[in-house]
């Protein structure tokens, strides 16, 4: 099965909906190891991009996913803005304008969103930041294609592996980022990067499941 | 027509008084602050961040400066987002040394990447110990004496720096065993002269005997 422009919709639509339910989550990760904005930061991100969709029709999933980079850059703020947004937008020029995305168009993107934040913030594997989720979940979702999963099994993964990824990140000591200030401080804490990407890979997976 | 500079920042405040202190020193530069979110919150807003390199770029193009981590990025995004990007560079510098030497610069007629590369240099400068160079035995050199009432403060040597920039000429400024490089703000006010003291200052170069009456008569203008 593939997964076409309203798929996409819904799935963002969903993503916006836990990100708002977790919003006190982040926070609070945020706040002891970060400037306390993320959580607050990404649901204004979010919620700008569902009016935004609500009023814009994107014809492909390209254009869905580089309507929610503009907004994110745009509406954001912090960190997380000029950084989602790059991921999403490079996730959107790997897809290209096919209709529908397949399988390997889906592992494809989660690797150009991967590259798209590993350039702008120039964090590396450790650095406690949104990359060690999305490295194991680009890791599973390829795992998972080269097995013959279809997208729902390949999203599943992918969210698995940035849980994973995410929970990891909590004995590290930060090396990139406010909370890199912290030093030996910000070990005990989960990334909030990283948990709102693990976030995110669920609830897109959790979307695809039901479509 | 000179560089402009974008003091990008989380802070409205802080991009208002970088803004303000940089072009104390360099009067006819563009400086645009760009800090802070349109809620009057902290963070970095990519539209205001655009905004103000238009409006810095007239011509000569813009560098912009940066306070934290994702400060940088936006500034980045934004250049990338640019008509044309090559007219614009994010400096890595220290914010303040770098908007004041990269402003003294602009000031003196550098162009984008001098002007970039005396804010990237504003930061090696604070780690290394001031040089004690012998001057060349073919120099041309004068002394000085500072009677202005604050010496070779941060405004006088804004003015003596803009005074040799441009020039074909290397200039050297002593003061005891320490010496600047004379286009270098913060390595003049490393020597910390104050008002009685002598200091020598040499030039070798094409310009040299230009630099020298230059800067005789920036110095006589301190006061």
């Amino acid at each position: 099965m593939g997964c076409a422009v309203d798929d996409v919709v819904a799935a963002l639509r969903a993503a916006a909906k836990v990100i708002d339910e977790h919003r006190d989550e982040l926070v609070e990760l945020d706040r002891k190891i970060g400037d306390g904005d993320h959580g607050e930061n990404l649901q204004r991100g979010f919620r700008n991009f569902v009016t935004a969709v609500d009023r814009s029709t994107p014809a492909t999933p390209s254009a869905v996913l580089k309507l929610l980079a503009t907004t994110l850059i745009s509406t954001v703020g912090g960190a997380a803005g000029p950084l989602y947004g790059t991921g999403f937008l490079r996730a959107a020029a790997t897809i290209g304008d096919a209709p529908e995305l397949t399988a390997p168009l889906v592992v494809d993107a989660l690797r150009g969103a991967l590259a798209g934040v590993v350039a702008r913030g120039k964090a590396e594997a450790g650095d406690k930041t949104m990359v060690d989720a999305l490295i194991p979940a680009v890791d599973a979702a390829a795992g998972a294609l080269e097995r013959g999963a279809d997208i729902p099994e390949i999203l599943a993964a992918a969210a698995t592996g940035a849980e994973e990824g995410a929970a990891a990140t909590i004995p590290l000591v930060a090396r990139k980022g406010r909370a890199s200030y912290l030093g030996q401080r910000s070990a005990g804490t989960q990334d909030p990067g990283a948990r709102s990407t693990a976030l995110l890979l669920r609830a897109f997976a959790d979307a695809a499941a039901r479509s | 027509m000179t560089v402009g500079l974008v003091i990008v920042s989380h802070s409205a405040r802080l991009a208002e008084g970088v803004a303000e202190l940089a072009g104390q020193m360099a009067p006819d530069v563009p400086i645009e602050a760009a800090g802070g979110l349109p809620d009057g919150g902290l963070g970095t807003d990519y539209q205001r961040v655009t905004d103000a390199l238009t409006a810095a770029e007239q011509g000569a193009g813009a560098v912009l400066l940066y306070d934290l981590g994702s400060a940088r990025m936006t500034a980045e995004l934004a250049v990338e987002a640019a008509e044309e990007p090559e007219r614009f560079a994010v400096a890595e510098a220290p914010l303040v040394e770098g908007a004041v030497a990269a402003a003294v610069a602009a000031a003196g007629g550098a162009d984008l990447a001098g002007v970039l590369a005396a804010a990237t240099g504003a930061g090696a400068d604070g780690d290394a110990e001031p040089e004690v160079a012998a001057p060349a035995p073919d120099d041309q050199r004068i002394e000085l004496v500072l009677d202005n009432e604050v010496g070779l403060h941060a405004r006088p040597a804004a003015i003596l720096a803009r005074s040799v920039a441009g020039l074909d000429a290397e200039v050297t400024v002593r003061h005891g065993t320490q010496s600047a490089d004379a286009r270098s703000v913060l390595a003049l006010l490393g020597l910390a002269a104050r008002k009685g003291d002598t200091i020598e200052v040499s030039a070798h170069g094409p310009d040299a005997a230009d630099a020298l009456a230059k800067v005789r008569a920036a110095v006589h203008d301190f006061g």
